[in-house]
């Protein structure tokens, strides 16, 4: 199969105004005879079940959690990205989008992250009609702080609770076409997988957490918003529920997997502490706007960070970078972090941190003005760790945070398989290799309020409007195999935890597969994965059975998939020699250890095509030209 | 850091009609610097390899956010620190050899699924009887086209920041959602956006609490005092404002 990403002609401004006039429309009264199915509930699935109701088609939609009210997009803190130039400080759409395609370090397509920038926009206004209280000025305008790699303060905010408003007025939305019997919810239900007949999708197969009961679901077209797979490495800042299997069981129906070696690893998170640990916290990036990073100039030293003096002290992202410091990039910051750590100069217990010291800024500032911008921050540290950064130094440390990588899409967000449209976190079209900080709550919603609304048109009004059940016997067999996974998984009977399996997983991808990756370890990786593979299907132990409330057997399907998705990240790692945003290969940086881009071999995103249990995985290239920016060597001395 | 022993007291029930109980388990080591959901991982993880069944307790984002997890630990919902819920509770806020009772979020609308996990399935239902603005999507007006003042946005946050996890209806002896639904109608009632339908909102949220067997507000305020995000009964007050406004002076019926 040819890549055809369906990109519109013309000039960049106009692409998306054409492509929506280009749409095939679908007219009201058909859209009632149209079912879609929406997997998940966080920004992306519930905008786009809530404006597909709106439209008038019928939707499904399903969530893991006891409530649509609670996917992981509410976790975001700082806020969201919107092009309206309301600080009148030279914003623009194409400021914005040009800022966005260069975090992603060129290797994200132009035409999408256009009109990303071009919606974000809408965004905003529909949040504030849905009663969504973002911060204001006294005069009550909005009010807009700025953040990591932009120059102009567009990023709009709920206090440090960005997400959790913009998934509560989705939520709302969605609610609301509940009421009026356009959405169907379904909470507490796990996708195990897509049904696909003549080479459409036609529906899902999802076991109903509860019960254990495996139920089938057709529909016209299937919308997967099941977020990114940050859980490979067992410890991210991901939910505990994240997982990869939506998308991966969408992989290997025939789905293509795109660029899945893209993981962001955010640079402010608060240390790993035991062994018993179940996840990373985030602390904003928001705080490398006071605070400064440090570690003691002499490896091993132990004493507590108040005695040991300024003479002594290494601010190495001030002495490296002059021009930007501490506020270099998400994927900068963390790589240097780890290089500190791997001199040995790390601080803490485990010797895997750095300190973020914010005692300059509190007696340049005074005590008050620090606590106000960020008080709940330093609650929530001093929550966690039992320590104030008012009086001692934050510890911090990088933490898998967002995968850009996910499921190919063209501009029409549908995948490689016909009716099967992926947005948000799960697909990869906007982000490139490194996404900027506030753009996940606008990708999210951008996908699900203004692109799935004019482009599934376009798919439906191709096919036949005639009610689709679950009769074929496609639905039976799909679900047939997803039964008899479940069984093999309870018969296995084994000695090791889920969790110690997947935790030996995910130090063996952070380790080759994470801050910076080499050949040798890759190699090595994807030498071990098949022991780990292995060691599950024959000693994992799952108590308990399938038909009831089971969450040993629900992670244990979850890790199951990790475990073969692992492969094809390693396998994508290794095949792109360049490094690039997140992506960071030993082989391929500057004199100065930065990042070292490959254009003319790797300007491409990698497509991955699943060809069988077993066999190597089909490379497919997407070539990304870029004709309204000029790629350039990223520099922040 | 440092380890401490406790004994804890467990409900456990295998489904919604089958009887429970508490059950006694000592919790061996657990370190300080653990998180209360991180102890019942380390208990999960034993239990699992001795055979047994380990406790089902419902938990996703674990920064105190997505409002799945809760307990009522010693008779408080989400353990004893204000305004803290039961995934940032830390064990050191506990003492070697004490004895932790654990239990579900109860009350006659919250249904006991399994252990510690409860159906609060109504709180979606009182959202969708009125908890939103009727807006569709596209065609929204300028977002600083209405300007709101400051302080109205900032109330509005300060109710907007509900989680949702029914800890209020637990601690309620009433078991009573006043306070859940008091938090949305202010929100939305202090915004002009949720003015057109504020009266209509107040009456059909209400009127949905009361039929799915949340009981009424009899100012014990003990809803205020378990909430973790600290929402203020004062919208308490709010609401029965606007309902006896909608009630009284309103076309609505």
């Amino acid at each position: 199969m040819i890549l055809d990403s369906k990109i519109p002609d013309g000039p960049l401004a106009e692409k998306w105004d054409r492509h929506r006039f280009e749409c095939k429309l679908v007219n009201p009264a058909n859209k009632r005879k149209f079912d879609i199915i929406v997997v998940g509930a966080g920004l992306a699935g519930a905008s786009a079940s809530a404006s597909l109701a709106e439209l008038g088609y019928n939707v499904k939609t399903f969530c893991l959690q006891d409530s649509p009210r609670r996917g992981h997009s509410i976790a975001a803190q700082g806020g969201i990205n919107a092009a309206k130039n309301y600080q009148n400080d030279g914003d623009s759409i194409f400021r914005l989008f040009y800022d966005t395609i260069k975090g992603g370090d060129f290797r994200a397509r132009e035409a999408n992250v256009y009109r990303l920038a071009q919606v974000s926009n809408n965004i905003i206004d529909q949040c504030v009609a849905q009663g969504v209280p973002f911060a204001r000025e006294y005069g009550g305008q909005l009010a807009n702080r700025s953040f990591g790699g932009a120059q102009v303060s567009r990023t709009f905010y709920a206090r440090g609770q960005t997400g959790q408003q913009l998934l509560l007025g989705a939520y709302s939305a969605l609610m609301r076409q509940v009421k009026k019997g356009k959405v169907e919810m379904l909470s507490r239900r796990e996708m195990l997988d897509v049904v696909v007949i003549d080479g459409q999708a036609r529906g899902i197969v999802t076991r109903n957490m509860l019960s254990g009961v495996i139920e089938t679901h057709a529909a016209h077209a299937v919308v997967l918003a099941t977020g990114g797979y940050g859980n490979v490495y067992f410890l991210s800042t991901n939910a505990m529920g994240s997982n990869v299997t939506a998308a991966w069981r969408a992989y290997k129906r025939g789905a293509y997997f795109a660029n899945p070696c893209f993981v962001q690893i955010h640079p402010t998170c608060i240390p790993v502490h035991g062994t018993y640990q179940s996840k990373l916290t985030l602390m904003s990036e928001s705080l490398r706007n006071d605070g400064r990073v440090w570690v003691p100039k002499n490896p091993g030293d132990t004493r507590p960070p108040t005695e040991i003096p300024e003479n002594e002290r290494d601010y190495y992202l001030e002495n490296k970078y002059p021009s930007f410091g501490n506020l270099v990039p998400r994927d900068v910051a963390s790589r240097n972090a780890k290089e500190q750590c791997d001199q040995g100069k790390g601080v803490g217990s485990t010797g895997l941190a750095v300190y973020l010291d914010f005692s300059e800024a509190i007696s340049r500032d005074g005590s008050g003005v620090i606590t106000r911008k960020y008080g709940n921050l330093f609650h929530m540290y001093e929550k966690i760790t039992a320590a104030n950064p008012m009086h001692e130094p934050m510890m911090i440390f990088p933490a898998v945070h967002y995968t850009m990588g996910g499921l190919w899409v063209d501009y029409n967000l549908m995948s490689t398989i016909p009716g099967l449209f992926v947005l948000g976190e799960a697909n990869f079209s906007d982000h490139g290799a490194n996404r900027l900080g506030a753009s996940a709550l606008m990708q999210g919603l951008a996908d699900g309020y203004f692109v799935i609304p004019y482009t599934i048109g376009n798919y439906l009004a191709t096919i036949s409007s005639s009610p689709q059940d679950t009769s074929h016997q496609a639905f039976k067999q799909v679900a047939d195999e997803a039964a008899a996974k479940i069984g093999q998984l309870l018969a296995i009977n084994g000695k090791k935890t889920v969790d110690e399996i997947h935790r030996e997983l995910g130090l063996l991808m952070w380790d080759s597969c994470g801050m910076s990756r080499n050949e040798a370890g890759l190699q090595q990786a994807l030498a071990r994965l098949p022991a780990i593979r292995e060691e599950f299907w024959q000693n994992v132990a799952i108590p308990g059975s399938g038909q009831e409330l089971n969450q040993s057997l629900e992670r244990a399907g979850r890790v199951a998939d990790f475990l073969e998705f692992a492969e094809l990240m390693v396998i994508d790692a290794l095949s792109r020699k360049e490094s690039c945003g997140c992506h960071f290969r030993e082989e391929s940086q500057t004199e100065e250890n930065e990042a070292k881009r490959d254009d003319a071999n790797h300007a491409h995103v990698s497509v991955w095509e699943y060809t069988g249990d077993g066999n190597s995985p089909e490379f497919h290239k997407e070539p990304l030209a870029f004709e309204n920016v000029q790629p350039s060597q990223r520099s922040y001395k | 850091m440092s380890d401490i022993q406790l004994t804890l007291k467990i409900w456990r029930q295998e489904g919604p009609d089958a009887p429970g109980r508490f059950q006694s388990y000592a919790s061996g080591p657990i370190s300080t610097d653990m998180s209360f959901l991180e102890m019942l991982d380390v208990l999960n993880e034993r239990l699992t390899g001795e055979g047994a069944e380990p406790v089902a307790f419902d938990h996703d984002c674990r920064e105190g956010i997505c409002g799945m997890c809760g307990a009522v630990v010693n008779g408080h919902s989400h353990g004893p620190e204000k305004e803290t819920t039961l995934c940032q509770l830390h064990m050191r806020h506990f003492n070697d050899g004490d004895t932790l009772v654990i239990e579900p979020f109860r009350a006659r609308a919250f249904r006991i699924e399994k252990d510690l996990v409860v159906d609060r399935s109504g709180l979606d239902k009182m959202i969708t009887a009125g908890g939103f603005v009727s807006v569709n999507t596209g065609g929204a007006p300028d977002a600083n086209a209405i300007p709101i003042p400051q302080k109205n946005a900032e109330e509005a946050m300060d109710a907007a920041a509900c989680i949702g996890c029914g800890a209020c209806v637990a601690a309620c002896p009433n078991a009573s959602a006043m306070l859940f639904v008091a938090a949305k109608v202010s929100h939305l009632s202090l915004l002009p956006q949720g003015h057109p339908e504020r009266a209509r909102r107040a009456l059909d949220m209400v009127s949905e609490m009361d039929e799915l067997g949340f009981g009424n507000c009899s100012n014990e305020r003990e809803c205020e005092a378990a909430c973790p995000k600290g929402i203020s009964i004062r919208n308490i007050a709010r609401l029965n404002r606007e309902f006896l406004k909608a009630a009284i002076f309103s076309d609505e019926d």
